[in-house]
């Protein structure tokens, strides 16, 4: 299976573990990543913030050159990406908008691509086809889906899922031979983009999201987007001192428990190079 | 009555423009946007009185207010509303104006100076330089603020990322910055730092 | 020879101020066949009639032309004046010289020469007018009340009252509806129950009242005044006749755990069972989704115990007809479904307010069973989770009303004020307990409603938020609902023991089959169109057919009850008689020249036009025609429209009268 591959800032920066372990669990699976040439940063959420043609503009290049370069398929793997590119397809259902998208980007537009989040890229491989694949069923995780903000909203734009009480992550860890809990806090945001800026936030949001975690019976949480590890793994540290107390939750990225379940081990997925690495 | 015709004519100069997808006017603040917004606690002005504002014209108000900065996009507040008043995009409709009109304040508020920094960031690179972006970030917030200790905040951090490799000194830059920069300029309507 | 009287009307200043009515007079007596042309101040005053009168009589008139408003203004009154001076009331035509000219002119010369050409129009009609006569159609003097709910009740009683027999059809084993279940109603806080059982009594020994309960509308033929309605009682499995409601079946049925309809699914039912220990009738019916003996001929116990003989299992439905001459359909409501999973592909349903997923979500109806004296808690409140008081409840409002997104727009109007009774009710249960309301508005416009929610604010200490809840999660044993309160410009987290929400009243199940069958029209969200939404709120557009109640739009007791006594007021003047008098300006077909297409047939929107055979008087058969059913036309004239031949024809608006008029102006 070849498909599109468009990594964003984030994977390419200091969530290269991401990318790590995409790269070791997709191999293993057989699926060709085609990282598509000069793709450029798709705005954030600075652009969308500051300025809403550029918001537009910057996705809709990166989608241009998918097109161009034969890509029916486009994977990105963080959901910020994706929904904008999303964005940006349904933007161009407008002829007018296409055409002054395509001019400011200098290549033609056309939005026919299909955009896939991690968690579509799974069951595009196929659920059962990944069951049968499984070596090692996780039967030691007791697993909190954390879906974030933007795989599922805004539901108009991503059509993903449901956005209340979703579950697509949950049969994908399923599958596995891992357990799930049902918790309170699977689309409550983390505090996104705002790690550096407004660190508070952040901190009081993932306290919220790891506390109700564990409180649910969870010893780990699975995410599909490198800010939500961020801010649940790497500040986990800060939270632990904040709020004083322990919380010793792993995260892992929903591809390092199909990699896991595959035989892989920790290292290839680059599982240690998690600031929380053990319960 | 002075006063108020003044004011009336100030404020239409601030006049937001909405995308033709947003209408304020749907909206009949029944406040589940301000229900469901986990930072609402933490805002000047809750996000439904912000629509209020925009709705009334009170544009310095809604302009000048901290909430607009301290909404973190998580799109909560429109995807529940039940007029489908895209509230976050009047949200992010207010900061790019308040930015242009220089009316956010930078020292109240770091995150203006880093979404700004940021967008110079890939405006430059193409793609983000995350080292280049954190310098330059505390460097604002130090000019801005004279917070000196903001400049160490998170140093620790550093050598962790080293060890895990997650630190890039020199960064992947897209090979074509050109047409990043010209699709800046063409977005940009003269607009500069 | 024509001998026509045109009579113009200065109606004071409305028309003679723009119109020249002295000179119109003058110029139309010059018309021909026109035998006397005057003028006068008011022409619809006594007088004014009177001069009509006279000169029908003085100048033996064959044809009237009264030049003044809109008919629908006072052709009636000048039909009967000329019917009181002896001459056929459908020779008599309006030329409309007010509304269609004087108040839209001001040109005086320009205004008068219309006004001329209008008479003129209106000369030529009534010169090839006929002397039609009213259609008598005969009526069965009985009527067919659909839904026993407190509407179909008043409404069957006043009918029943007056004279008339009413055949009273309900869906459920008993009569009663949704008031049935309340339990208590505001502003009174009457207990439901006991206001309506001796309603429901009375309905249920009426002589003239024949009540099929546990049966449907199967199917319904005929026009206004002569229905034909086929009723599906369906199979109770006990014969109400040898049956005398001791209650040994349902006390012995060991499948006592099905959840309970009557209850919302807040308490357990047998599977054979009433719904209500104050049913009506009072005989018990078997669900055969869950009965031993009917699925694999086990158990029987209820047979056994049975001192009366009454079980039936070979029970089958049947199929009754009753012939009818008018329908009052008071189908009542049902609660927007909350959960995720709908109905229709509109309607999204409340993912992030957990009903059905936490079982301390309930809705309204549910927690009325809950506090209800006879409800399945004996009226302790007592939560659905672990039967705990709970000690703190959220009541939120609008939840599928007034919410666009999710595809309910309108009001469900009584929410608020039974939010505030719920308030009450609960406080009077649970002295130290917390009420709190999320709400929009209060819309608390009847008599002492208002009064009735400050009430609760005031002295019964509900703690109300002016806001709608974004989202409520269950943390241990208590459900987190996160609202906001916008006047104070914040959210509001409540941790709450239980949470009622106010789901939208939409109309019951099988609304729109039930419209198809009886063709009257829906709106888009099923409710029954009413005729003119400020002047006839009763009647819908197929003469005969009335409707009452929540199947028209939400409301509460006391509307339903007086829309109820208003549509027995209609069907009261509809069966007054033998016979129904209708205008006779209808569809008639020649049936010599028919060429038996039936394309009027297929396109009248009525159904008014049947297929039909001429015979000879000793019965042979000389050809097929089509035929208008007078009892159905509406006269809109479609199928004059339509028919290749030129077979069908308007009465009182005749292609010759058409045409004659048109070219007089040529």
């Amino acid at each position: 299976m070849n498909i599109g591959y468009y990594p964003g800032c984030a994977l390419h920066g200091s969530s290269n573990d991401y990318e790590q372990s995409l790269r070791a669990c997709l191999s293993a699976l057989d699926v060709q990543l085609g990282e598509i040439k000069d793709w450029i940063c798709c705005g954030a959420t600075a652009a969308h913030s500051l300025n809403h043609k550029l918001s537009l503009a910057l996705p809709a290049r990166n989608l241009a050159v998918a097109e161009r370069d034969g890509f029916k398929q486009l994977f990105a793997p963080c959901p910020l990406c994706s929904m904008q590119l999303l964005k940006v397809k349904r933007a161009v259902a407008d002829e007018r908008v296409r055409k002054e998208l395509s001019e400011i980007v200098e290549a033609d537009v056309r939005g026919e691509s299909e955009v896939l989040n991690l968690i579509q890229l799974f069951e595009n491989i196929g659920l059962e086809r990944l069951k049968s694949a499984v070596k090692t069923p996780l039967e030691s995780i007791t697993a909190a889906c954390y879906y974030g903000c933007l795989l599922t909203r805004p539901p108009d734009v991503v059509h993903f899922d449901d956005f209340e009480q979703p579950s697509s992550m949950e049969s994908v860890v399923a599958a596995l031979g891992a357990k799930t809990v049902e918790w309170n806090y699977k689309t409550e945001c983390c505090g996104a983009g705002m790690t550096m800026s407004n660190e508070d936030i952040v901190l009081e949001l993932a306290h919220k999201i790891l506390s109700n975690a564990a409180e649910h019976g969870a010893n780990c949480l699975v995410v599909a987007c490198p800010m939500c590890h961020v801010n649940l793994d790497m500040k986990q540290a800060a939270v632990e001192r904040r709020f004083g107390k322990k919380l010793g939750m792993v995260v892992y990225y929903l591809s390092d428990l199909v990699g896991l379940a595959l035989g892989l081990s920790a290292e290839q997925l680059g599982i240690n190079r998690h600031f929380v690495t053990k319960a | 009555m002075e006063n108020q015709a003044v004011g009336q004519v100030a404020s239409e100069r601030l006049r937001v423009h909405f995308p033709d997808h947003i209408q304020v006017a749907d909206c009949y603040q029944c406040g589940k946007c301000t229900a469901g917004c986990p930072v609402a606690i933490h805002m000047d002005v809750a996000p439904n009185q912000v629509v209020r504002l925009a709705q009334l014209g009170e544009w310095e108000k809604a302009l000048r207010s901290r909430a607009i900065w301290e909404c973190v996009g998580c799109q909560t507040c429109s995807t529940r509303c039940p007029k489908e008043v895209d509230c976050a995009g009047v949200m992010d409709a207010l900061r790019e104006a308040s930015l242009a009109r220089g009316m956010a304040a930078h020292e109240r508020l770091p995150v203006v100076s880093f979404q700004e920094i940021f967008l110079e960031n890939i405006r430059r690179n193409g793609r983000l330089n995350e080292l280049e972006l954190i310098g330059r970030f505390k460097m604002d917030v130090l000019v801005h603020t004279g917070r000196i200790l903001f400049l160490f905040k998170d140093a620790g951090l550093a050598p962790k990322l080293g060890k895990r490799k997650k630190l890039h000194l020199s960064s992947g830059k897209a090979s074509d910055r050109g047409v990043v920069d010209r699709i800046f300029e063409r977005c940009s309507n003269g607009r500069k730092r | 020879m024509s001998r026509i009287g045109v009579f113009t009307c200065w109606c004071g200043e409305n028309i003679a101020r723009t119109v020249d009515v002295e000179e119109v007079a003058k110029r139309v007596a010059e018309l021909p066949g026109v035998r006397c042309s005057l003028n006068y101040k008011y022409m619809c005053a006594d007088p004014g009639q009177a001069i009509v009168r006279e000169r029908i009589a003085s100048e033996k008139l064959d044809g009237v032309v009264v030049a003044s408003c809109s008919p629908h203004m006072h052709l009636k009154t000048f039909r009967n004046a000329a019917q009181a001076a002896g001459l056929n009331p459908y020779l008599v035509e309006m030329a409309n010289i007010r509304e269609q000219c004087s108040w839209v002119h001001h040109d005086r010369a320009l205004a008068t020469a219309k006004a001329i050409e209008i008479i003129h129009l209106a000369v030529e009609k009534v010169r090839n007018d006929a002397a039609l006569k009213p259609i008598r159609v005969p009526v069965t003097r009985r009527a067919l009340v659909i839904g026993g709910g407190v509407a179909g009740i008043q409404a069957a009683l006043d009918i029943a009252d007056a004279g008339h027999e009413v055949v009273m059809v309900e869906r459920e084993p008993s009569i009663g509806g949704k008031m049935a279940g309340l339990s208590e109603t505001f502003p009174t806080l009457d207990c439901s129950q006991c206001i309506l059982t001796p309603r429901m009594v009375e309905v249920g020994q009426h002589p003239r009242i024949k009540l099929y309960s546990y049966s449907e509308v199967e199917k319904v033929e005929g026009f206004v005044g002569n229905f034909k309605i086929t009723i599906r009682q369906k199979a109770r499995y006990v014969d109400v006749s040898k049956c005398t409601g001791c209650g040994e079946c349902w006390n012995i049925c060991p499948l006592k755990r099905n959840p309970s309809e009557f209850d919302y699914g807040m308490g357990m039912r047998p599977a054979i069972y009433i719904p209500f220990p104050q049913a009506v009738p009072a005989r018990p019916v078997i669900d055969k989704s869950v009965c031993a003996k009917l699925i694999r001929n086990g158990c029987g116990l209820c047979e056994k115990k049975c001192k009366a003989g009454a079980l039936n299992f070979k029970d089958e439905d049947r199929l009754v007809e009753e012939a009818v001459g008018s329908v009052v359909v008071a189908t009542g409501y049902k609660l927007y479904s909350i959960a995720k999973s709908q109905p229709k592909a509109t309607l999204a349903g409340y993912g992030e307010y957990g009903y059905g997923k936490y079982k301390d979500v309930i809705d309204s109806l549910q927690f009325e069973r809950l506090v209800s004296a006879s409800g399945p808690t004996g009226g302790v409140l007592k939560r659905p989770s672990d039967g705990a008081i709970p000690k703190s409840v959220v009541f939120i409002s609008c939840v599928g009303s007034r919410d666009n997104a999710k595809g309910l727009p309108y009001c469900s109007k009584i929410c608020c004020m039974y939010t505030a009774k719920h308030t009450m009710l609960y406080k009077h249960k649970v002295h130290d307990g917390q009420a709190h309301v999320f709400y929009m508005d209060i819309r608390a416009g009847g008599k002492g409603y208002d009064e009735f929610v400050r009430r609760a604010i005031e002295q019964d200490g509900a703690q109300y938020y002016r806001g709608r809840v974004s989202k409520i999660t269950q943390e241990g044993g208590k459900l987190v609902v996160r609202g906001a309160d916008t006047l104070a410009g914040m959210p509001v987290t409540i941790e709450a023991d239980l949470v009622v929400l106010a789901a939208a009243m939409r109309p019951a199940d099988g609304i729109e089959e039930l419209a198809q069958k009886l063709n009257i029209g829906t709106d888009e969200f099923g409710f029954l169109l009413e005729s003119h939404p400020k002047l006839r709120p009763v009647e819908t557009n197929t003469a005969g057919i009335f409707i009452a109640g929540a199947c028209h739009s939400p409301k509460d007791i006391p509307e339903s009850v007086a829309q109820a006594s208003a549509a027995a007021s209609k069907v009261q003047v509809m069966l007054a008689a033998d016979e129904l008098t209708r205008e006779p300006e209808i569809a008639a077909i020649n049936e010599q020249t028919c060429a038996a297409c039936f394309t009027c047939v297929h396109t009248c929107p009525y159904h008014a036009i049947e297929r039909a055979e001429v015979r000879t008087p000793r019965g042979a058969f000389i050809k097929n025609t089509a035929r208008v059913n007078p009892g159905l036309c509406m006269g809109c004239g479609t199928c004059v429209s339509v028919c290749p031949s030129k077979s069908a024809d308007l009465q009182g608006f005749t292609d010759q009268q058409v045409y004659a008029m048109v070219e007089s102006l040529a």
